[in-house]
């Protein structure tokens, strides 16, 4: 089996990749909101701690 | 060794344990389905009726099982939220939403995807595919709900009230080819054994272990920025390392 003979997968290309594609795109998308969320919770933290005169920046980066 | 689990029920010790534990879920997840998939593209045969068309079938199947499962899950979280007022089962239930809503979207679009070449349409109005819908609209409307109220315990409450409601969809969905006649075909892998090649059989399960283990590494990770979003105002989170430096 070469790899266009893989790729046609007997006509049903569309298909099958239309499923696996989607599922893991869902996935890659799943992984970036939750990073993404994860960021904007830590920027939030930090824009509270800066508003209210907390000044515990002990580790600078 | 004694562990004190207690322990762990407080979001202030959950939030690092979850930290530590979100790489030895997504690990073996990234690698268990890359095994599945290998097994299910290079070594499971060509199907004699569905041709390649059948090798949807292993990432629909796991798909489907974990909508459902996540979904018991969810509701179990949301009760014990509800009946012991425990902070962190409810912010469980509430990482676990999307990720049960993300895999009955996958179920429903693989189905689609497997239902125009093998029956000829993309939907039907069958027990079983219109059962998952509802699973979908269920975990939607779980997350608006949350989503709507501003004060999170009332929006605990209120959520967890549709999600224990909601369950009883679940055994629906799993039954619905037993008790109706349906098009969507009955359950291949029974109790008594299945029909299937040895190989499909170990695709599928590779398959839905690493949707398994995604699935928990995804939600604790959620959970930690609920976690954060939630306890803002306290001193904990004011002391965490990532908080206090600039970047992380």
């Amino acid at each position: 089996m070469n790899w266009s003979e893989f790729f046609y997968m007997n006509g049903y290309a569309f298909y099958v990749w239309g499923s696996y594609g989607v599922a893991l795109l869902v996935f890659a998308v799943e992984i970036a909101m939750v990073r993404h969320r994860r960021q904007k919770a830590l920027r939030e933290l930090r824009l509270i701690r800066d508003e209210m005169g907390d000044d515990r920046t002990g580790e600078t980066a | 060794m004694a562990i004190n689990w207690f322990k762990y029920s407080a979001p202030t010790t959950f939030y690092g344990l979850a930290g530590k534990l979100i790489p030895v879920f997504a690990w073996p997840a990234a690698i268990l389905f890359a095994i599945g998939l290998y097994i299910g593209f290079f070594v499971a045969p060509t199907d004699a009726v569905q041709s390649e068309a059948y090798r949807i079938m292993f990432i629909h199947v796991p798909a489907s099982i974990l909508s459902m499962f996540v979904y018991l899950i969810m509701a179990g979280y949301a009760a014990l939220g509800l009946i012991f007022k425990t902070r962190l089962s409810s912010m469980m239930a509430q990482a676990l939403a999307p990720t049960g809503a993300l895999f009955a979207f996958i179920s429903l679009w693989t189905g689609a995807l497997w239902g125009k070449p093998m029956w000829g349409a993309w939907w039907v109005w069958d027990a079983r595919l219109t059962s998952e819908l509802i699973l979908l609209f269920l975990y939607l409307g779980f997350i608006a709900l949350q989503a709507s109220i501003d004060d999170p315990r009332r929006a605990d409450k209120a959520s967890a009230l549709l999600a224990i409601v909601g369950s009883v969809n679940v055994p629906i969905i799993y039954f619905s080819v037993k008790w109706w006649n349906t098009l969507h075909q009955g359950s291949t892998i029974k109790f008594s054994g299945t029909s299937m090649h040895i190989s499909m059989q170990q695709a599928m399960f590779a398959v839905l272990v690493a949707c398994w283990l995604y699935a928990i590494a995804v939600s604790l990770a959620r959970v930690r920025s609920i976690i954060l979003e939630r306890e803002a105002n306290t001193q904990w989170v004011n002391d965490l390392p990532e908080v206090r430096s600039v970047e992380r």
